[in-house]
């Protein structure tokens, strides 16, 4: 598929995501507080920290499922709106940590719900069935089986997604979330569960997903797994950012090392239990 | 799970194979030939049963079972030119049918026995009848069949024979009278009135029971095995075997639509359930499946062809008029399954709906009790007035609720189906506004008149005649025609798919740029808008609009409860299902006048054994029937329009 060097990141490049100052409180829990992060156009940006540092609610305030108590979320320049959807229709695609395909559509259907936002038949086309509707339709069809093929999903088209093997149910999220044209996919820990050749085969994908001109933003538990992947890594501790940069940077930094070795850190604010 | 390990293909009892054989086929022909033959010696029982070579009644359907059952056990047996017919080779299928024409014939000659009092008054026919069915059904049990290498229940519960000895203690003790003294004496009416919930307890403990010993010794199971590949037929041979099924299919509809007493639409029943378990059992069902898969729009235009032919075959207009109505709450529940079935919405009070397009169109008709007495608009226009009321009181309802997630929409639902018929109830002038004639409704709605072809007179095309309710399904089967169009293309687009997606999770879908709001507005306002079409029409064909035609649950169809049943029941989500659902749940009750009072009971009891033993409906479609059971089904070809390239036949 792929090169596996990390030497194509371009400082100039321009950033696709800017989050700055984004604080998500729920009640008196602080989850997420004031992290900033920026994702530029052909990177793959890490995302890691211990269980409950934050690192899924600050996906979901990217994504528009929570709305940031402070801060803010720009795309490309603009401001995102709070709805998953219009995030979506924006540019930004995501997966799930828990898998959640349409577990009773086939491969391809779900693919095929991925493109909605690219296509705009409603339902008076549909009824009538005119000449565009059945060139959009069939135009979808051909763009999701594309996508299945490029997750390497291509022979199981027609098979329900409940029906799928673990590894391929994941790869069948990324197909879906591709087959909204993305700018900025997000990836919540899309190896978890995997075995080695799975967790390998996956990297490739992010690679190939970033040759696409698709900038990437990934949880991931599996060290390895990010520090051959990222060009970069933020580390998430209770809520905060500690440290963000390459993979010296971060395997160097004491606070990180503590921070998943379990002992307390000093200077954070008081426990937080889970941010998810 | 490979099928090696868990199925056998073993005979019940250790019969010789051709015993077995000669058994099953000579049974099916006598049970065949006792139709030819008096059953009875007096004609009180209802069909009259006593002519030597003239079946009648009860007599035709032993007729049909046992000349099916003994065809399957040849063709099971791989008889040259009957292969067709059993593609599956299975004994399964002869086991069906043989147990089909067993109920049937039994049923017949037992019902005969006690309503006329006495064995005396069955006559040979009779006795052969009985004993060839059951000579069919022994025979069938020593053929090969397919079986579950396995047992699947587990001994009964002892707490179930408690409550069957408990049960019938009291019912004893409660009909002498001493068991009153143990209970106090404000709720004893309650036990006193109801005694024959004492029995009716024992009695389905007991089926149960019977069930699981039957089915311990039957372990009859599917057949996983794909069917061997047809032999290839030309393309108009093919669109002829569609046609005959469906003109088969309209013979058997109206068979059943028209049976004129209760005993022989039990008997109707008991042989399609039979027959249809031995058709898929013998994969002829499975092969006309293929068939139709590859001339869909054939497939379709005989569906409607065959209803179309419905009147012109009926010499009763009672009967026509069962069919229109059938039709009538078949779309309706078509209407609904575009909310419940692809969207996943609980719809409580979808015949709201139906009344808003009925009263809409009702109110510009002409009619003298209309407040709008002098406007009389065309019939399209009313259609069109009534599907865009219900369209504006769907948004409506929808458009505050659907922001809400979970049951809150079943809730407003079933609130605004009674809020609607209160409100028509109140709107007479004195306790409201007046504009809907409160309960007496609006009578006296003039015939449609389209193009100068008058609905409410008879007519005669050459040889062929139309009466009033003739003319009336054929212009109900224009709208179904209508709804199954805009459903079946709906379910299949980018829309429909969206649909799906947020039944299936809603947080995903909105994830993939899916806006929940407004994708289920548009399902809930397309489904009220089909509604209103549909009650538009219903309005013209009945004639007169009134309250009490609305209702949540009443017994007679369509009120919502049956609706949401018809739905459940024949399959949601799919096209025929509904059509199905709704045709039983309305001929059942309009047949079976007995079961009046314990209507609803019955219903119940068959809503919980079905979502037992088959939660996907009568009819599924791939999606469900792999949604509910662990199989996995042989890839099938997948819509037209994914393959390319796919050589028609």
């Amino acid at each position: 598929m792929s090169t596996v060097t990390t030497e194509t990141r371009t400082p100039a490049a321009e950033p696709v995501l800017e989050a700055s100052g984004v604080v998500m409180r729920f009640g008196g829990l602080t989850a997420v507080n004031d992290v900033d992060l920026t994702v530029r156009q052909g990177e793959i940006v890490g995302l890691i920290g211990p269980n409950g540092a934050g690192k899924t609610t600050f996906f979901n305030c990217l994504t528009g499922l929570y709305v940031p108590t402070e801060g803010t979320v720009k795309y490309k320049g603009t401001v995102l709106p709070p709805k998953p959807h219009l995030v979506t229709q924006a540019g930004i695609a995501r997966t799930f940590q828990n898998i959640r395909l349409f577990a009773n559509m086939t491969a391809l259907e779900n693919v095929l719900v991925g493109r909605h936002t690219r296509t705009k038949e409603g339902l008076f086309s549909a009824i009538l069935r005119g000449p565009g509707y059945r060139r959009a339709e069939a135009e979808s069809r051909e763009r999701a089986r594309e996508l299945l093929e490029f997750c390497g999903l291509g022979a199981k088209a027609d098979h329900l997604a409940r029906n799928l093997p673990y590894g391929e149910q994941r790869k069948l999220e990324i197909a879906r979330a591709l087959a909204s044209d993305p700018g900025l996919l997000l990836l919540d820990e899309p190896t978890a569960g995997m075995n080695p050749q799975e967790t390998r085969a996956a990297e490739e994908l992010v690679f190939a997903i970033r040759d696409l001109g698709v900038a990437v933003l990934v949880i991931e538990h599996d060290m390895k797994f990010i520090f051959n992947l990222c060009d970069r890594t933020a580390v998430l501790v209770q809520g905060k950012k500690i440290v963000e940069g390459d993979r010296e940077t971060v395997q160097n930094d004491e606070r990180v090392v503590t921070a998943y070795l379990g002992a307390p850190l000093e200077g954070t604010t008081a426990a937080q239990e889970d941010g998810q | 799970m490979t099928e090696s390990t868990t199925h056998e293909t073993t005979p019940v009892l250790p019969l010789p194979a051709h015993l077995a054989l000669g058994a099953a086929v000579g049974g099916g022909v006598l049970a065949a030939a006792s139709a030819a033959m008096s059953w009875t010696w007096t004609p009180d029982f209802p069909g009259d049963l006593t002519y030597y070579g003239s079946p009648a009644g009860l007599q035709w359907l032993a007729l049909v079972g046992g000349a099916l059952t003994a065809l399957l056990a040849l063709a099971a047996r791989g008889l040259k030119g009957l292969r067709w017919l059993s593609p599956s080779g299975s004994g399964n299928g002869v086991l069906f049918a043989a147990l089909g024409t067993f109920a049937v014939c039994w049923y017949a000659v037992v019902a005969i026995a006690v309503e006329l009092d006495g064995l005396v008054n069955l006559d040979p026919g009779g006795w052969l009848a009985a004993v060839g069915s059951l000579l069919a059904v022994l025979g069938a049990l020593g053929l090969p069949l397919d079986r579950r290498r396995t047992v699947r229940h587990p001994e009964l519960h002892w707490g179930l024979y408690a409550a069957l000895a408990v049960s019938a203690v009291l019912r004893l003790g409660l009909g002498q009278g001493w068991a009153l003294h143990a209970v106090p004496p404000g709720i004893r009416p309650l036990f006193t009135e109801n005694l024959w919930f004492f029995v009716a307890l024992p009695v389905a403990i007991a089926l149960f029971r019977l069930w699981r010993l039957l089915d311990g010794w039957l372990r009859i199971g599917r057949i996983e095995r794909p069917l061997p590949a047809a032999r290839a037929l030309p393309g108009w041979a093919e669109i002829l075997v569609v046609t005959a099924v469906f003109a088969v299919g309209l013979g058997v509809v109206e068979f059943g639509v028209s049976t004129e007493y209760g005993e022989l639409f039990v008997g109707f029943l008991l042989l399609t359930a039979f027959a249809t378990a031995a058709l898929l059992a013998s994969g002829a069902v499975g092969r006309l499946r293929e068939l139709t898969a590859r001339h869909r729009a054939v497939t379709t235009g005989a569906a409607f062809a065959a209803a179309g032919a419905f009147p012109f075959t009926q010499s009763s207009e009672t009967y026509v008029l069962i069919g229109t109505n059938i039709l009538i709450f078949a779309t309706v529940a078509l209407g609904l399954n575009v909310v419940v079935g692809l969207a996943g919405l609980l719809d409580l009070g979808y015949v709201a709906f139906l009344g808003v397009g009925a009263y809409a169109a009702a109110l510009v008709s002409g009619s003298r009790f209309s407040v709008f007495r002098d406007l009389h608009l065309p019939f399209p226009v009313a259609v069109l007035i009534g599907a865009a009321a219900a369209l504006v009181f769907g948004v409506v309802i929808g458009a505050p609720t659907l922001r809400l997630r979970g049951d809150y929409l079943a809730i407003v639902t079933l609130g605004f189906g009674e809020i609607f018929r209160i409100a028509m109830n109140n709107l007479d002038g004195t306790s409201g506004p007046s504009l809907t004639n409160g309960p007496n409704g609006i009578a006296a709605i003039p015939d449609v008149n389209l193009f100068g072809f008058d609905f409410g007179e008879a007519h005669d095309f050459g040889l062929l005649h139309l009466g009033k309710n003739g003319n009336y399904l054929l212009l109900m089967l224009v709208a179904t025609a209508v709804v199954v169009t805009v459903f079946a293309r709906v379910a299949n687009s980018r829309i429909g798919r969206a649909w799906v997606a947020i039944r299936e999770d809603e947080t995903a879908a909105e994830a993939m740029g899916i806006n929940g709001f407004r994708v289920k507005l548009i399902a809930f306002a397309l489904g009220a808008t089909l509604a209103g079409l549909a009650g538009a029409v219903q309005a013209h064909v009945s004639g007169a609009v009134s309250p009490d035609q609305y209702l949540f649950s009443s017994p007679t169809p369509p009120n919502s409860a049956f609706l949401l049943a018809a739905v459940i029941l024949g399959g949601m989500g799919t096209i025929s299902g509904p059509l199905v659902g709704a045709a039983l749940l309305f001929l059942i009750p309009a047949k079976l006048e007995f079961l009046q009072s314990y209507q609803l009971l019955a219903f119940g009891v068959a809503l919980i054994l079905l979502m037992r033993f088959r939660p996907e409906g009568l009819i599924a479609g791939r999606r469900q029937q792999l949604e509910f059971h662990d199989v996995q089904l042989p890839a099938q070809a997948a819509p037209a329009d994914d393959v390319p390239t796919k050589a028609g036949a």
